[in-house]
C-alpha cells in the first residue's frame, strides 16, 4: 500500500469532528502497523504476494455516459424499499419508499448521515476493533472511506421489502473503501444486499467494511455478492453483534477478485441471541479467497450456526479459519460450524482450520471439515438419465452450494443469489 | 451437571512423589554451551560424527526462536540456563537384573511394576535419569537378529544400520526442542527389526527423571525392515520437584515396506515437567504406524505424532487421550502427511479438562498436488468437566487436488445430567459415577492399548476423577 492513498484523500468540508479525529488517528495506525506476515496465524496459508505495496490512489468519480450504464446496470432485487448505487465511492442514484422516513428509518448515503445524523452514527461508527488479523486494513478503511450505506430502523419497525446498494468499481489502479453500517433498534426487522461490481478488468483495490447492530429482539437479514473483476484485491471485516434474542443472518456470495480475503466475527452479547453465517464461494482460475471467522459468545444461552460452502475450479485456492469462542461465563452456548469444499480440478488447494476454544460449561459445540469431489455414482446416475456430464457437473455443484443459499430467510433475495450463482456456473 | 457440589481436584501424585539420595558420578553441570556437549561426548566416548552433530545441533538451537507465535507462553518460563543437560550414574548399562543397584530396584518397586509382568515383557530397558542402567533382552530376541540397545550403543555398534535414518525423520532444524535434543540427547532406545521377524511381545521401557532441573534428553530411533512387526511401550512417572523440569524427546520411526509398528506411551510426568517431544513415522509402501499415546501428566506436554505416508498404501494412525487437571496444559494432536497414492490416515482424539485445567488439540492434515486415493478421518471429543475447564480445537487441513477425501469432526460436550442421574438412582455415589462415565468415553480408545497399560490407564483416570465431584 502506498502512502499515496492518504496523502491525496481530500478534506471534505463539513465533516463532523469526531470523525475528522477518527480518520487522522487511523492514518497514523495504519502506517505505523506492520503488513501482515505468514507467521501471524491469523494470515497462516495466506498469499501475502496479493497485499504487496501498490500504487493504488483514492477513486475518482464517474460522470456522463458511463455513469448512466452504470445505474442502469444496477439490476438486483425487483421489489425493493430503497436502493442506492454508489461507483467509484460517489453517489449515483438513490431511491427511496415514502414509507421508510414516515416510519423514522433512516436510509442515507453515509456521507450525508454525517452532515445530518452525525451524533447517531458516532455512536456506532466502527466501534468493533479487527479481531482477525487486519488491524492494519481496518485502519486504512478508517482513515480513507468517504461514502457507503448508513440504515437505522428504529425500534419495533420492520421493514417489509429489502433494500440494495451497488459499489462500482471502476478504472484502474483505483481504491475504494465500501462501508455498510446497520442499527437494528429492539425488536425491528430489515433486510439489506450489497452488491459489489466491476466494469474493466484492470487492477484495483477494495477495503470494505459492514458493520451489523442487532438490537434485542431485532432481525436483521444481509446478504453480500461479491463480483469484482479477476484483478482486483478485495479485503473486507465484518462485525455482527447481537442483542438478546436478536437474530443475524449474514450470507457472503464471494464470486469475483484475484485475492479475496473476508473476516467475519459474530458477537452474541446478550441471552437468547442468535447468528447464523453463511458463505458460497466459487473460485477457479487463479483466485483465491481467504476467509477467516469467529463465533464469540459472550453470553449465556446464545446460538451460532456457521455453514461455509466451497467449489474449486482449475488452479484456485481457498482457506477457512473459523474458530469458535465460548466465553467462561457464556454457558449453555450451542455453536456449530461446518465447512464443505467441492474440489473439481486437480490443481485447487483447499485449506480448512476448524478451530474451538470453549471456557464454559454445558455447551454444545461442534464442527466440521470436509474435503472431496463429486459422488462418482450421483454423476451416473444423472448420465444414465442422458445429461451429459458438464451439465452433470454443474448441477450438483449448484445443488451442492444451493444447499447455503437455501437458508436465507427472504424468498426474493434467495432467487436473485441463486441466479446470479446459476450465472457463475454457467461457464463449468 | 451441578459444578456447586464439585470441590476441585488435587492429583494424586503419590506415585511418583519420592525420591533416593542422588549418586551422579557425571555431571556436566547446569546450562548449555559447546563445552557441555564435548563434556557429553568425552563421557560417552563418542565418535566424531556424533560430537560435530551435537555441536551442529546446538548452533540451531541458538538460532531458532520459541514457537510462541502459536504456542502456549508458559513455554517463556523454560529457563534453559538453569537447567542440567547430562547426568549419568558411572554404570554401564547391565544385562542381569542383580547386577541392578538396590536403591533403582527400590524406586522401580514404589513405581509399581508387578514382579509377574516382567515375565511378558520380551525386553526390558529402564532407563534411571539419562542412561540405560539395566538392559535385559530375552535370548529369543536376539537369535532373531532384533537389536535393543541405548541410543549411544545403537550409535556407537551398529552405525550401519542406525546412522542411516538418525536425524532423518526428524531432522535437528525441525524446531527449537529437536533442535535441543540433537544436541543433548543421551538414553532412550535404539531398535532394529530385522526383514519378516514379527516380535511377539511388546519391547518396554520406564523412562524417569530423578533430579531436580535435570532435562531428559532421550532419543528412540525405531527401524522395522520389510514385513517385520513391532510394539514399543514407553510409560513414564516422574518425583515432584519445586521447579520445573524439562523433557523433550525426540521419537523417529521408519517402517520399511510391509512393516508395522505400534508405539504406545503412556505420559505420567509430575505437574512441574515441560514435556516437549517431537516424534514422527515415515511410512513405506504397505506399511502401517501407529502412535497411541495418552497424556495425563506434566505441566504442559506439546506432542504432535506424525506420519509421513511416503509409500503407496501407507497407512497412519494416531490415537490419543488427554487428560488436564489443576494447572496442567494438555497440548497434544496429529500430522498426516500425505506423500504417496491411496494412503490412509486416522486420527481420533480424545480429552478430558477438569478443574482448571486445558486441554488442546492442534493437527495438521496435508494432501498434496497429484495424489489419488488418499483418505483421512480426524474425530476430536472433547470432554468438560467443571465450569472453569477449558479445551480448544485448532486443525489445518490442506488439500489439493480431487480425487481424495478429508473429514474432520470434532465436539465437545459434558458429562450428561441424565447419565449421572441414572447412576445415582442405582446406589453409586456422584463421584463414582463421574468416574465411570470419563472412563466410559474414552473407553474405545483405552481398548486400543495393551492389556497391562489399558489396566493401568483406568486405574490413573480412577485417580484424577478423585475428588473431581461430590
Amino acid at each position: 500500500m502506498s502512502d499515496s492513498l492518504l496523502k491525496d484523500a481530500p478534506a471534505a468540508p463539513g465533516l463532523p469532528d469526531w470523525f475528522r479525529k477518527l480518520k487522522s488517528a487511523a492514518a497514523s495506525k495504519f502506517e505505523s502497523l506492520p503488513l501482515p506476515s505468514r507467521r501471524d496465524e491469523f494470515w497462516r496459508f495466506s498469499n501475502l504476494k496479493a497485499l504487496d505495496p501498490q500504487d493504488f490512489t483514492p477513486a475518482r468519480s464517474i460522470a456522463g455516459e458511463t455513469a448512466q450504464s452504470l445505474v442502469s446496470a444496477s439490476q438486483g432485487l425487483q421489489a425493493t424499499s430503497g436502493s442506492f448505487v454508489f461507483a467509484n465511492d460517489h453517489l449515483l442514484a438513490r431511491q427511496a419508499d415514502a414509507e421508510l422516513a414516515k416510519s423514522g428509518v433512516v436510509w442515507l448515503p453515509l456521507s450525508e448521515a454525517l452532515q445530518t445524523h452525525s451524533d447517531l452514527l458516532s455512536r456506532w461508527f466502527m466501534q468493533n476493533p479487527s479481531a482477525l488479523g487486519s488491524s492494519k486494513f481496518h485502519a486504512l478503511h478508517q482513515a480513507s472511506l468517504k461514502e457507503g450505506t448508513f440504515l437505522y430502523v428504529p425500534k419495533g419497525v420492520r421493514v417489509s421489502a429489502p433494500l440494495q446498494t451497488f459499489h462500482w468499481l471502476a478504472g484502474s489502479g483505483q481504491a475504494v473503501f465500501p462501508h455498510t453500517v446497520v442499527i437494528a433498534e429492539e425488536n425491528s426487522a430489515v433486510t439489506l444486499v450489497d452488491w459489489f461490481k466491476a466494469t474493466g478488468e484492470a487492477r484495483n483495490l477494495s477495503c470494505g467494511i459492514t458493520d451489523l447492530h442487532v438490537g434485542a429482539g431485532a432481525n436483521v437479514r444481509y446478504a453480500s455478492v461479491q463480483e469484482w473483476n479477476r484483478q482486483t484485491v478485495s479485503l473486507h471485516n465484518n462485525t455482527t453483534t447481537v442483542s438478546g434474542h436478536g437474530s443475524a443472518t449474514h450470507l457472503s456470495l464471494h464470486l469475483g477478485g484475484l485475492f479475496s480475503r473476508s473476516e467475519s466475527v459474530s458477537r452474541l452479547n446478550g441471552s437468547g441471541a442468535r447468528s447464523d453465517m453463511l458463505a458460497v464461494t466459487v473460485a477457479d482460475a487463479v483466485q483465491e479467497f481467504d476467509q477467516r471467522t469467529l463465533q464469540d459468545h459472550r453470553s449465556p444461552d446464545t446460538y451460532s450456526d456457521l455453514l461455509y460452502k466451497n467449489a474449486l475450479y482449475e488452479e484456485a485456492k481457498t482457506i477457512v479459519s473459523g474458530l469458535i469462542h465460548v466465553e467462561p461465563d457464556a454457558h449453555r452456548t450451542d455453536a456449530f460450524q461446518k465447512v464443505r469444499n467441492l474440489i473439481l480440478s486437480p490443481n485447487a488447494e483447499a485449506n480448512s482450520l476448524p478451530g474451538l476454544e470453549i471456557l464454559a460449561d454445558e455447551v454444545r459445540c461442534s464442527h466440521g471439515a470436509t474435503t472431496g469431489e463429486i459422488d462418482a455414482e450421483e454423476l451416473f446416475y444423472m448420465q444414465a438419465r442422458g445429461i451429459p456430464a458438464r451439465d452433470a457437473y454443474r448441477l450438483i455443484t449448484f445443488g451442492f452450494l444451493n444447499e447455503v443459499l437455501e437458508r436465507f430467510p427472504d424468498e426474493a433475495v434467495r432467487a436473485a443469489l441463486q441466479e446470479t450463482l446459476r450465472a457463475r456456473l454457467a461457464g463449468h | 451437571m451441578s459444578t456447586e457440589v464439585i470441590s476441585q481436584i488435587d492429583v494424586d501424585r503419590t506415585r511418583g512423589d519420592f525420591h533416593y539420595p542422588e549418586q551422579h558420578t557425571y555431571d556436566a553441570g547446569i546450562g548449555l554451551t559447546h563445552a557441555t556437549i564435548d563434556y557429553i561426548s568425552d563421557v560417552k566416548s563418542e565418535p566424531d560424527w556424533i560430537r560435530e552433530f551435537r555441536h551442529k545441533a546446538l548452533d540451531v538451537f541458538l538460532s531458532k526462536p520459541m514457537p510462541t507465535n502459536w504456542a502456549s507462553h508458559d513455554l517463556e518460563n523454560i529457563v534453559f540456563e538453569n537447567i542440567r543437560y547430562y547426568l549419568a550414574n558411572a554404570q554401564r548399562p547391565t544385562r542381569s537384573w542383580d547386577d541392578v543397584p538396590d536403591d533403582v530396584k527400590r524406586t522401580f518397586e514404589r513405581l509399581g511394576i508387578p514382579e509377574q509382568e516382567r515375565k511378558f515383557l520380551a525386553g526390558v530397558e529402564a532407563q534411571f535419569d539419562s542412561e540405560a542402567v539395566y538392559s535385559n533382552m530375552k535370548k529369543a530376541l536376539g537369535d532373531e537378529g532384533v537389536i535393543f540397545v541405548g541410543s549411544t550403543d545403537g550409535l556407537k555398534e551398529h552405525p550401519e544400520i542406525f546412522k542411516k535414518w538418525f536425524g532423518k525423520v526428524i531432522p535437528t532444524g525441525d524446531n527449537k526442542f529437536s533442535a535441543l535434543n540433537s544436541a543433548v540427547f543421551s538414553g532412550g532406545s535404539f531398535i532394529y527389526v530385522p526383514p519378516g521377524v514379527k516380535v511377539k511381545h511388546p519391547l518396554q521401557a520406564y523412562f524417569r527423571i530423578n533430579a531436580e532441573n535435570f532435562g531428559q534428553f532421550e532419543r528412540t530411533l525405531i527401524i522395522a525392515d520389510e514385513g517385520s512387526e513391532v510394539m514399543y511401550m514407553e510409560g513414564c512417572t516422574a518425583p515432584k520437584f519445586e521447579t520445573a523440569t524439562l523433557h523433550s524427546a525426540v521419537v523417529e520411526l521408519v517402517a520399511l515396506k510391509g512393516a508395522k509398528i505400534q508405539y504406545v506411551t503412556v505420559q505420567n510426568w509430575s505437574a512441574n515437567v515441560f514435556n516437549l517431544v517431537t516424534k514422527r513415522a515415515v511410512a513405506h509402501e504397505e506399511s502401517e504406524v501407529r502412535w497411541i499415546d495418552c497424556n495425563i501428566g506434566s505441566r504442559l506436554t506439546m506432542k504432535y505424532p506424525g506420519v509421513v505416508l511416503k509409500g503407496r498404501k501407507a497407512r497412519g494412525e494416531v490415537i490419543s487421550i488427554a487428560l488436564a487437571n489443576n494447572g496442567q496444559h494438555q497440548d497434544t494432536g496429529a500430522k498426516m502427511i500425505h506423500a504417496a497414492d491411496e494412503t490412509t490416515s486416522n486420527v481420533i482424539s480424545k480429552s478430558i479438562s477438569i478443574g482448571k485445567g486445558r486441554a488442546t488439540y492442534r493437527g495438521q492434515i496435508h494432501i498434496p498436488k497429484h495424489l489419488k486415493g488418499c483418505k483421512n478421518n480426524t474425530e476430536c471429543d472433547a470432554l468438560l468437566i467443571n465450569s472453569t475447564s477449558r479445551t480448544d480445537t485448532y486443525p489445518a487441513i490442506t488439500v489439493r487436488g480431487s480425487g481424495n477425501s478429508v473429514q474432520h469432526e470434532a465436539s465437545v460436550s459434558q458429562v450428561s445430567a441424565e447419565q449421572i442421574f441414572y447412576m445415582q438412582q442405582r446406589g453409586l455415589t456422584e463421584a463414582q459415577a463421574m468416574s465411570l462415565s470419563v472412563n466410559g468415553f474414552v473407553n474405545d480408545l483405552v481398548r486400543e492399548f495393551p492389556m497391562e497399560y489399558s489396566v493401568e490407564l483406568k486405574r490413573l483416570i480412577d485417580l484424577e476423577m478423585e475428588g473431581s465431584v461430590g
